[in-house]
């Protein structure tokens, strides 16, 4: 219950917040949609960093480290580091300039305009719409399913499940409710100002929670308290071989469960981690003894019973409880042991997508000057580096056996982070990380919602139906209008329970970084036509689905383009030969088609010296 | 001018060398935990987000567009559509 409230005071923050924003409203349209370019450097940094980090920042980060290891930071993290700052220096304050210049709103408007084509606006709108409405539905899957998992115990009698871990929790359908509401009440009243103020706002709650928790969790893992549940503060041999025996029956069961869903649905992949999930169930429980030796071992080193025995000066400190909890990871959690080096490297094409991002383009416009950019790209890395630092840390510690087996560690690794904090911490703790995690998904989901509004009232209907026939305000009501009916349908369409959604943010990110070769050329290549912008678009997009197509649309999660060269085989991401083809067939077709006018090309590049 | 643009290029380059040095092969199946508690891995890719920041920082320095003279125009040319 302590945590269903906190969570309910903060969604009251958040409201307050976005509805104080609503009353600086001028009216006008671009005051909604760009909040009248008055943002400077602090809010452009914030607002920029929450909406690149979603949800995952925090429990995909912990999660994706339960699994690779260290690795992911360097994958995920330092990469991002240097692309997205790369982003905002030679494309945000580039697009910043030329829309102050020309009133864009929206990306189709500046690719109309800079390739003096209609038509690309109608080739560009429904990828780019269709590649959002996955991201915006992971957001919303994932606020559900927290809510569910944080408040489970609050509500037993109205929202009975079979499983302890969701029992007595809100439904995700109304925890998915809840959130969208919130996100377009703020959205809705606030527009861009609010989002602003609403994303600096949850930036800094997920940003502060994240290291807090990380504390809290380091000191008891590291200290082997986590075990201390007798009075006395300790736990026999006897109760951790129970433990073990407990733990895989309960893995046993989870796993034949699971090979029966995959053997009605026909996963092919969900049938081989079913059954790779029963033999290690079965192997853990012919060697329960031998863990629970090997587990009493490693806590044997910690003194069980230090309230009794130690004075606070002389108990282990936070370094210390670091150290000592870094340490019981193996080998494999601590390399990148599973990681193939081509894949990592190709990997640092996915931030690029940060370039195409439709939501990030509408918050480049908001700023002030083009000295605002200053901060978020010198600051960028450095709070990526703050926050994932220690999700990655609690990911490798909770693959150590400082863990208690019981309850057992959920199947799936995002919910790693949220079940640590669950077990290991109180109820006021785990219900603030609750709003940490909801705040880096409500700060992604408010600028989403927003640009798609902007996207379908500038790009479609004003602009089909004729801009003059409408004034300013009526042009914000009909935005309002389209944000109401996306958040509806994403709303519904996430009731449809769509779990392989998750498995498409990399596609997504994929597809918008093979867009990026497209903005980047359209900013510093003067010889770009629009034929040639038209078949880099449908040859990123052909190729794209012939890789999604490839990967079984998803289903086979870890597909990669394999070369081999002599006897050693290197894995590539997809959107490596996406991206290639793109660019190729961009600069080939431009080269061989008649170059753009040279009235259009000044408006756009300073004269040659 | 040219002592600007010779200071952007040496900018340019710490960002190419960031993507190469981002490659590090050689700690790729080095377990050492430094300061006894992060691993080596970590420990080197957050040098590098730090070291991104101070490039960046660099190229905030050296390698900024002017781009406030367009802005100055845009601003004249909505002060124009107001009136």
């Amino acid at each position: 219950m302590t945590q269903f409230l906190i969570i309910m005071i903060y969604l009251g923050l958040l409201l307050g917040l976005g509805l104080i924003a609503s009353t600086m409203f001028r009216g006008t349209k671009k005051d909604y949609m760009q909040a009248s370019h008055s943002i400077g450097p602090f809010l452009l940094l914030m607002s920029l960093f929450g909406t690149t980090m979603t949800a995952f920042a925090l429990v995909g980060s912990s999660g994706e480290a339960f699994k690779e290891g260290i690795g992911v930071y360097g994958m995920l993290a330092s990469s991002s580091g240097i692309v997205h700052s790369l982003c905002f220096f030679l494309i945000g304050v580039k697009l910043w300039s030329l829309g102050r210049r020309y009133g864009y709103t929206t990306q189709i408007q500046f690719f109309r305009d800079r390739l003096q084509s209609d038509r690309i606006g109608l080739l560009l709108f429904p990828i780019l719409v269709g590649l959002i409405i996955p991201y915006l539905l992971i957001g919303v899957l994932a606020s559900g399913s927290t809510i569910q998992q944080m408040t489970s115990g609050a509500f037993p009698g109205m929202f009975p499940t079979d499983s302890p871990a969701t029992h007595g929790g809100l439904p995700p359908w109304l925890g998915s409710l809840i959130i969208c509401l919130v996100v377009l009440i703020y959205v809705f009243f606030g527009g861009m100002r609010g989002t602003a103020w609403a994303n600096a706002f949850q930036t800094i709650v997920f940003m502060v929670l994240g290291l807090v928790t990380f504390v809290v969790i380091a000191n008891k893992l590291g200290s082997g308290s986590a075990f201390d549940k007798n009075q006395d503060g300790t736990t026999s041999f006897e109760e951790l071989v129970a433990m073990e025996e407990t733990t895989a029956k309960a893995k046993l069961a989870a796993g034949e469960a699971a090979l029966k869903k995959a053997i009605r649905d026909g996963g092919e992949e969900d049938f081989e981690n079913a059954e790779e999930a029963i033999a290690q169930a079965k192997q853990s429980l012919e060697l329960t003894e031998e863990n629970a030796r090997k587990r009493w071992n490693l806590l044997s080193k910690f003194d069980r019973n230090q309230d009794q025995k130690i004075s606070p000066d002389e108990r282990p400190g936070f370094f210390e409880n670091l150290a000592s909890a870094t340490q019981a990871a193996g080998h494999d959690k601590l390399t990148r042991e599973h990681i193939s080096k081509t894949k990592f490297f190709t990997y640092l094409l996915i931030p690029l997508s940060v370039g195409m991002f439709p939501h990030i383009f509408q918050h480049w416009l908001t700023a002030k000057s083009a000295d605002s950019f200053k901060l978020p790209v010198v600051a960028h890395p450095i709070f990526i580096m703050i926050v994932w630092v220690p999700c990655v840390l609690i990911g490798v510690w909770a693959t150590t056996q400082l863990v208690p087996p019981v309850p057992p560690l959920p199947s799936n690794p995002n919910a790693i982070l949220p079940f640590l904090v669950k077990t290991q911490t109180s109820d006021l703790l785990a219900g603030f990380l609750t709003a940490g995690i909801l705040a880096a998904i409500m700060s992604s989901l408010d600028s989403q919602f927003l640009c798609m509004g902007a996207m379908f009232e500038n790009d479609i209907f004003t602009y089909y139906m004729g801009k003059d026939r409408f004034s300013e305000k009526q042009q914000v009501w009909i935005t309002r209008g389209f944000i109401v009916l996306i958040v509806a349908i994403t709303y519904l369409l996430s009731l449809s329970h769509p779990v392989s959604v998750f498995t498409l943010g990399v596609w997504c990110f994929s597809g918008f970084s093979s867009l990026f070769p497209l903005v980047v050329a359209a900013l510093y290549w003067r010889r770009l036509t629009k034929t040639g912008a038209y078949t880099s678009v449908i040859a990123a997009a052909g190729t794209w689905w012939y890789h999604f197509s490839a990967s079984n649309y998803a289903t086979n999660r870890g597909y990669m383009i394999e070369w081999a060269l002599g006897t050693e085989t290197y894995e590539f991401m997809p959107v490596t030969m996406i991206m290639l083809v793109a660019t190729v067939v961009m600069i080939v077709v431009s080269l061989v088609t008649e170059p753009p006018e040279q009235e259009v090309v000044d408006r756009f590049f300073s004269p040659k010296t | 001018m040219a002592g600007q643009r010779i200071a952007g290029l040496w900018v340019w380059g710490l960002v190419l060398l960031l993507i190469v040095l981002h490659q590090d092969n050689f700690f790729w199946h080095d377990d050492t935990l430094v300061l006894g508690f992060l691993p080596i891995g970590l420990f080197y890719h957050a040098c590098i987000s730090v070291a991104a920041a101070v490039t960046w920082f660099l190229g905030t320095k050296f390698a900024w567009p002017d781009y406030e003279t367009e802005s100055s125009a845009a601003d004249s040319i909505e002060a124009e559509d107001a009136r």
